[in-house]
């Protein structure tokens, strides 16, 4: 605990880079994410359930698998090989962006699905366009959709399999907490392992209080 | 033909919509038939009042009159259009007003934006359904009555020229019900062609002009309010008007 409150700049360091990576990552992820899942949500179209399986299964891509898969694009050989993104933050961002864009698209398409169940015919009626009807649906469903975007950044934030294959763990460049605590472990140093591992929870206790407490307010102006 | 169907659309959105013609309207759901053959023909102006037992098909009849539902079978003309090319050109108040999840007055803005309508009308129509004063507050908080003021408004934003009320005072408190008719007779007094679903006699006959009976899924009997209530030609009005159970 004495390590938490120290201050250390390694320390510090990591944990700036974990939250610069994964809130990169779930940001883009909602860009990707949401309006796949308002797509989806309000569509239909012949296959649309095969899809459905699709987006649910990629839910729980195995972080190790996107981290091979990215590293394969990503590597000076892949597809990707020219733009050098391997063992940057950048690749770090990319895997954790293909990891959690599918739990946004998946959840929110139920969010979106039963808030459209709603107020479908009310928008049918005002003939709204397909596009309005999503800004609205993603307008309204606000709060809610603060709930997904916090489950991709818990996912984010937590994982360690694709981040370290595509990141590298290199010291002061692309270590971040998992990986730290990983490599810390592995070295027996357990104190930091165990000080990154108190600010892994005090982080997803904190943002998991705001997003609780934004929707509370929410709910009691009944915009939920 | 793109000339011929720009033609069209401008024509759609111009083109008289009344009087309304509907012959032989079937609708079906699977073995089950709400509608069987039904015809009818209203005027250009007034406050119909679409009555009848419950599972006659009066609400899926504003529906498919709407445009938001397709009929099995039969014909519904607007003048000359069909009904869901003309939809935009009506409103449909619900039983159960769907107000979106923001305060009254983006309620309105939400559709004065979507149709491209200046916002500057928001406020005359928030002080006709008197709710100007509950301008901020979330939609969502309102009372029955209010919400369905709220509800009024939103539709009569869009300018209609005709507007759909499917029971929109079931269950609220008489000084509710008579703001809201009170809305509904200005809109008609504006020329604002009414059709109006309620199982309220009292409330059916202080708004009919004509009145409009569904039974069995078909129109048992279209008379002016003055012929329909104290003389009703059909058995099964007779029945509903005298309080006798009607299935």
């Amino acid at each position: 605990m004495a390590l938490v409150l120290s201050g250390n700049a390694d320390l510090l360091e990591i944990v700036a880079l974990s939250l610069q990576v994964s809130l990169t990552a779930t940001a883009i992820a909602c860009l990707i994410g949401l309006p796949i899942g308002a797509l989806v949500a309000i569509g239909r179209f012949p296959g649309r359930n095969a899809v459905l399986i699709v987006m649910n299964a990629l839910m729980g891509l195995p972080p190790v698998v996107v981290g091979l898969l990215a590293y394969l694009h990503l590597s000076r050989s892949g597809p990707l090989g020219f733009l050098g993104l391997l063992y940057t933050p950048t690749a770090m961002i990319i895997a954790q962006t293909i990891l959690i864009a599918p739990i946004v698209a998946a959840l929110s398409r139920q969010v979106l699905e039963d808030l459209h169940a709603e107020y479908a015919e009310q928008f049918c009626s005002l003939c709204l366009t397909r596009f309005q009807t999503i800004q609205a649906l993603l307008w309204d469903a606000r709060y809610s959709l603060l709930t997904v975007g916090l489950a991709g950044f818990g996912r984010a934030v937590a994982e360690v399999g694709a981040v370290i294959i595509v990141g590298g763990n290199i010291d002061h460049l692309t270590r971040v907490m998992t990986t730290a605590i990983a490599l810390e472990t592995s070295k027996g140093d357990l104190a930091l392992a165990l000080a990154l591992g108190i600010i892994l929870l005090i982080i997803a206790l904190g943002v998991n209080a705001a997003v609780q407490s934004v929707r509370m307010t929410a709910a009691r102006q009944a915009y939920v | 033909m793109a000339v011929t169907s720009a033609t069209d659309a401008t024509e759609a959105q111009s083109a008289p919509i009344l009087p309304l013609a509907v012959r032989d309207l079937v609708l079906r759901f699977g073995d089950v038939t709400v509608l069987d053959g039904l015809s009818l023909d209203l005027g250009a102006s007034g406050c119909t009042m679409v009555m009848g037992p419950n599972g006659s098909g009066k609400s899926l009849l504003l529906k498919l009159l709407h445009g938001l539902t397709q009929p099995t079978a039969g014909q519904i003309l607007w003048g000359r259009h069909a009904a869901a090319e003309i939809t935009a050109r009506q409103a449909l108040v619900f039983q159960k007003p769907v107000l979106l999840r923001r305060s009254v007055v983006d309620n309105i803005d939400f559709v004065l934006k979507a149709r491209g309508k200046d916002r500057a009308q928001r406020d005359v129509l928030l002080d006709h359904v008197g709710l100007a004063h509950k301008a901020d507050q979330p939609a969502r908080l309102l009372s029955g009555g209010e919400a369905q003021r709220l509800a009024l408004a939103r539709a009569l934003s869009t300018d209609p020229e005709v507007m759909f009320l499917d029971e929109p005072t079931a269950s609220l408190d008489p000084a509710s019900v008579l703001a809201i008719e009170r809305i509904v007779n200005d809109a008609r007094d504006r020329g604002v062609r009414i059709i109006f679903v309620t199982h309220d006699m009292g409330q059916a006959r202080r708004m009919a002009d004509d009145v409009v009976f569904l039974h069995g899924g078909r129109v048992a009997e279209h008379s002016p309010a003055p012929d329909f209530f104290p003389e009703p030609r059909c058995a099964a009005a007779r029945d509903y008007l005298n309080g006798r159970i009607v299935v």
